[in-house]
């Protein structure tokens, strides 16, 4: 499909001009994303803490940042922390948004613009404005979530959400979720508009109940969209940073429930540890390619199939 | 998809389609519902569902002194700068991988993806670095500089879709009608892309616009704090005191947002999808 379309654009004159026309962007990149990269892998090679922030030059260190931090347990706290965090959100996003994407098939028109104008209100919101609704929601003596959990009976009066570790964490989940589903949910949606419904047709007269044509026949017809929609949510998730930070500004105990970005931020930014600060960062980016690793994979096997 | 199902199936799934509406909404409601409630309403042990009789003081609150006014000249400042530079950048960049076949444009793109999958957390200490060697930390531009890279990408994937969906043998008539191959770009294909620019502008902008983490660590000064920032201290300092100022302010802040986002989606999905089928 790619020859296809550029097939047609004027070919192999040799020119220089397309090189030209990529070098502002390949500029900006380099300036802001590739140096930034080169710099802290030598960062996280040197002790370089506050008595370098004022003048001393840094002294190189080899692989002591990277030592100290593999036999620090706290960092395989903060690991597995923001790995269990990650797909817990990354799962319940997709069970929910695709769940939703399905039911939209079945639900009356009207509901499901109902439906749809909710979930682009959701997307649309400002990752801030909708922490600070959130955290109104949850608040302890005013919030509505108490309010109706003490009227359906139970003993939420007063109730401090974010004071444990498991309940901060629930109240980030539903945050991360609830911004998350509206995404998946359209994107998969639009997705299953495009299912063939000569075989679904097909495959119910063959005597295929629902489940059974939702197993063989929808879901691997999205199958693309849905490793790509996973794929991010996987990603997203593992970079959560926004939330749990000012949901620790609000109260939540800052070293039992740090995730790898706000224990980067609170170790350099914070506490001038930049060495170590971006040895860690370093951390996060391999794990981010480990964890992708096998979706990339699979979805450029796919690529190679069509 | 209009097939007849089973009338169980299309109960359940009306029921939780509402539930699932009310939920994705209420916050938004709540919030615009609580910036209009005055204290007496905000801390009652019973919440005020309708803003009846409400006010507008807890706006008058926010408007006063001159920080929201002042963190939203900055965000402006910022967010304009970004797009404008984003945009220009992207779109050279775009024509080139869609009206050009050179060496290594494929792996331009899948380098476009990787750096997509880049978490700004596993980068921030050294752009703070690198701005504070450059003395551009608290400024507009040592900002705008690691946003443009972070809106630069996709923009250029988005808009590399709406050139590619303008027949290129548009321009060929044009051509041959006597025009070059620049004025007939200028003239045939530019206009058509006006609104592609737009759309993906505007996404940009809100992008860069609600963006939390890198203005949290290029922007350490008070008085060069950008929207989002300035809604977070917010709440820090008057945490349970004043809910009704700090949802004045997340609406002033997300109700334009909020309008932005509704008018250029769909044109984003098109874009989108059109630039993954027409390479």
């Amino acid at each position: 499909m790619t020859d296809q379309i550029v097939g047609k654009a004027p070919r192999a004159r040799r020119t220089p001009l397309p090189y030209l026309l990529l070098i502002p962007a390949v500029v900006a990149l380099a300036v802001a994303l590739g140096y930034p990269l080169v710099r802290q892998v030598i960062l996280s090679f040197q002790d370089f803490g506050l008595a370098q922030q004022f003048g001393k030059p840094p002294e190189w260190v080899g692989i002591d940042n990277y030592r100290d931090l593999i036999t620090d347990p706290y960092l395989w706290r903060v690991t597995l922390r923001s790995l269990v965090f990650c797909l817990v959100n990354a799962a319940a996003t997709m069970i929910i948004g695709v769940g939703l994407a399905l039911l939209m098939r079945h639900m009356a028109k009207g509901v499901r613009l109902l439906l749809q104008t909710g979930l682009l209100l959701a997307w649309a919101m400002p990752v801030v404005a909708s922490l600070t609704v959130w955290q109104w929601l949850f608040d302890t003596q005013y919030g509505v979530v108490n309010y109706l959990l003490t009227e359906i009976g139970l003993d939420y009066a007063g109730h401090s959400w974010l004071l444990k570790p498991m309940s901060f964490f629930f109240v980030a989940t539903v945050i991360v979720v609830w911004m998350s589903v509206p995404f998946v949910a359209f994107t998969v949606y639009a997705a299953l508009t495009q299912v063939s419904e000569d075989m679904e047709e097909a495959a119910e007269i063959d005597g295929a109940g629902p489940l059974q044509r939702l197993r063989h026949i929808v879901l691997p017809s999205i199958r693309p969209v849905l490793l790509v929609v996973g794929l991010l949510q996987v990603i997203w998730d593992l970079r959560v940073f926004t939330q749990i930070y000012i949901l620790q500004q609000a109260g939540g105990s800052t070293r039992d429930t740090n995730l790898l970005g706000t224990y980067i931020y609170r170790l350099g930014i914070g506490g001038g540890k930049f060495g170590m600060a971006a040895a860690v960062a370093i951390f996060m980016l391999f794990l981010t390619v480990v964890l992708t690793a096998p979706y990339v994979r699979s979805m450029l096997k796919q690529e190679g199939e069509d | 998809m209009s097939r007849p199902v089973s009338r169980p199936l299309r109960v359940t799934a009306n029921v939780i389609g509402v539930i699932a509406f009310v939920i994705a909404a209420f916050p938004v409601y709540w919030m615009v519902n609580s910036s209009f409630l005055d204290r007496n309403e905000i801390r009652s042990p019973v919440p005020t569902w309708v803003p009846f009789g409400g006010d507008l003081d807890n706006f008058r609150t926010v408007f006063e002194g001159d920080q929201f006014f002042n963190a939203m000249k900055i965000s402006l400042m910022v967010t304009l700068l970004t797009i404008v530079v984003a945009l220009a950048f992207a779109f050279v960049a775009a024509v080139a991988l869609s009206r050009f076949r050179f060496r290594g444009r494929m792996s331009f793109i899948v380098t476009l993806l990787i750096i997509q999958m880049i978490p700004v957390e596993g980068l921030f200490i050294s752009q703070y670095k690198m701005l504070e060697t450059m003395d551009l930390l608290n400024t507009v531009v040592g900002l705008s500089l690691v946003y443009v890279s972070l809106v630069l990408p996709f923009t250029i994937w988005t808009l590399r879709g709406f050139v590619a969906g303008v027949p290129y043998e548009l321009e060929e008539a044009a051509m041959m009608d006597g025009c070059s191959r620049t004025q007939a770009f200028f003239r045939i294909t530019f206009p058509l892309l006006a609104p592609g620019l737009v759309a993906t502008g505007v996404f940009g902008f809100i992008q860069a616009w609600n963006e939390f983490t890198l203005a949290l660590v290029v922007m350490t000064r008070e008085d060069q704090r950008t929207l989002p920032l300035w809604l977070s201290t917010f709440t820090d300092v008057n945490r349970g005191t004043d809910w009704g100022g700090i949802m004045a302010g997340s609406t002033l802040i997300a109700v334009p947002v909020i309008i932005f986002f509704l008018i250029v989606q769909g044109r984003m999905v098109s874009g989108l999808t059109s630039g993954a089928v027409k390479g």
